[in-house]
């Protein structure tokens, strides 16, 4: 009986995989019917070879990865401190209900704003270059965090609490042993999103202004129309977020057994 | 309601800090000086038009997403093997970085906001998509067969069992959707310099109008806030019915 349903389920897979493979094939061969064409100007769809080319110089040429650390710096400078200042002002807001209620409907709403339009303002504060891009990068990974490190405390049994409190824990012992182990999968689930959003927003503002990084790059191959150069960065930055993501999430999951 | 009166208090406090040059005047501007640039706003820089323009290009993308997107939800639930065969691709290109190509689509459909709609379309139509299919496939099987074996037509199946079932999903990628939609054209607005709200930001801090950016941030930020409390309210009155 168990055979046969593994039977089947592999059949499944081996179809589903087909289907997979076809779909790349044919989105791949229409792309290049449609960069050989003449349809479209050939600038703006690059043949794929092409672009391989450009994916292979690129990740040999030694003057690519000060771009690849500059981005990867900011990102992960803005994420951290965002991840941070998001768990404790979470805690502080399940310590504080009165804190929370005042200042909750205010940090739910501007969660999901779009955070680019602080960049003129953080440019003015931080400067042009590194600072104004870890800035954005924090405030966005703060929301995220925030949100889901307040919504855990409120979640938190009350019982642990007041076993907490018979044993005179101080606050920093609270902290350690009752909060954080009940919120690390809330806190490492919004960290997932945390971290896409915040990589978005960082490269976002590279494209608006800065000397250096992925961002900058993407720009730059535009404004000189190398396209298949641009290309080539968009490719490898999607394959870094995508391999990040999938990273987060087998974490989240791991968190979660 | 205490929660105004602590940010009214901040910018008192703020106020004070940059009329005693605490803070230079050049990064931070006195709120007052921001609050004198709110009816300029208004009347010389055009905030009314830009805002209907940001909220024509979020409605017209949305509705595309919505049109769109949902009868390909549907199409991923008939014929099942395709959804289960696409479900994963769909979740990583929710959270892959796409309004990072806007530079090819300024070049396909050229710097207007024709691109900036494309753009919050293609950003929106994910989590529609994904939100049908998934609340489609939650419909437990058992609905179905008492409909069919009551003999229901599949209009009837469509509008009496699975609509009303899968709605709490089909609401929550609606609301993903507008979420998403909106970030995308305020974000690709500021960075070309077209269209609605994000230009005028953008613009603004091009001309170095200080006060009179941190009044135009100040409104996009109000604007999205009670853009997204209507769509809790809606969601919540649709919910209950």
């Amino acid at each position: 009986m168990k055979n046969k349903i593994s039977r089947k389920d592999r059949e499944q897979s081996r179809k589903l995989n087909l289907i997979r493979v076809i779909t790349i094939f044919v989105v791949w061969g229409a792309y290049e019917l449609l960069s050989h064409s003449g349809l479209v100007f050939q600038g703006v769809v690059p043949s794929s070879v092409d672009v391989t080319k450009s994916i292979f110089s690129m990740i040999t040429d030694s003057e690519f990865y000060p771009h690849v650390v500059r981005t990867l710096t900011e990102e992960l400078a803005g994420f951290g401190i965002g991840t941070v200042s998001g768990v404790f002002i979470g805690i502080l807001f399940g310590t504080m209900p009165f804190l929370a209620k005042m200042m909750n409907p205010w940090v739910l709403y501007l969660a999901p704003s779009p955070k680019i339009i602080f960049l003129p303002i953080l440019l003015l504060l931080f400067g042009v270059d590194m600072g104004s891009k870890i800035a954005i990068s924090a405030i966005t990974a703060f929301f995220p965090v925030a949100i889901a490190t307040y919504t855990g405390m409120l979640h938190i049994k009350p019982v642990y609490l007041k076993v907490a409190s018979n044993f005179n824990f101080s606050p920093a012992q609270k902290i350690a042993k009752v909060y954080l182990p009940a919120l690390v999968r809330p806190i490492v689930a919004s960290m997932r999103l945390a971290f896409g959003t915040s990589f978005i927003v960082t490269l976002l503002a590279e494209i608006k202004m800065s000397n250096l990084g992925l961002g900058h790059l993407i720009i730059q191959y535009y404004e000189f129309l190398e396209v298949d150069k641009m290309y080539a960065v968009l490719i490898l930055t999607f394959i870094f977020a995508m391999v990040a993501n999938g990273l987060m999430g087998r974490l989240s999951e791991s968190v979660r057994h | 309601m205490v929660g105004i009166l602590i940010i009214l208090l901040a910018a008192l406090v703020l106020e004070l800090a940059v009329q005693t040059n605490l803070i230079s005047p050049f990064t931070v501007p006195a709120p007052s000086s921001v609050l004198r640039e709110i009816p300029v706003l208004f009347a010389e820089e055009n905030l009314i038009g830009f805002f209907i323009t940001t909220m024509f290009i979020i409605f017209v993308a949305s509705l595309l997403s919505f049109v769109i997107g949902t009868p390909l939800g549907w199409l991923l639930w008939k014929y099942e093997i395709f959804g289960k065969a696409y479900e994963g691709w769909l979740g990583a290109i929710f959270s892959a970085p796409i309004v990072l190509l806007y530079p090819i689509f300024l070049v396909l459909f050229g710097r207007g906001e024709l691109t900036i709609i494309v753009m919050s379309f293609l950003v929106g139509v994910t989590p529609i998509i994904l939100n049908t299919y998934v609340g489609l496939k939650n419909v437990p099987p058992v609905y179905i067969k008492v409909a069919t074996s009551f003999g229901m037509s599949d209009g009837e199946l469509f509008r009496k069992v699975l609509l009303p079932a899968a709605l709490p999903s089909l609401f929550t990628g609606i609301r993903l959707s507008l979420i998403y939609t909106m970030i995308n054209a305020v974000a690709i607005e500021f960075l070309i310099s077209i269209g609605g709200l994000g230009y005028l930001v953008g613009d603004l801090y091009d001309r170095y109008d200080i006060p009179g950016m941190y009044a135009a941030v100040a409104f996009v930020l109000i604007a999205s806030i009670l853009f997204f409390y209507a769509i809790d309210q809606c969601e919540k009155r649709l919910n209950r019915k």
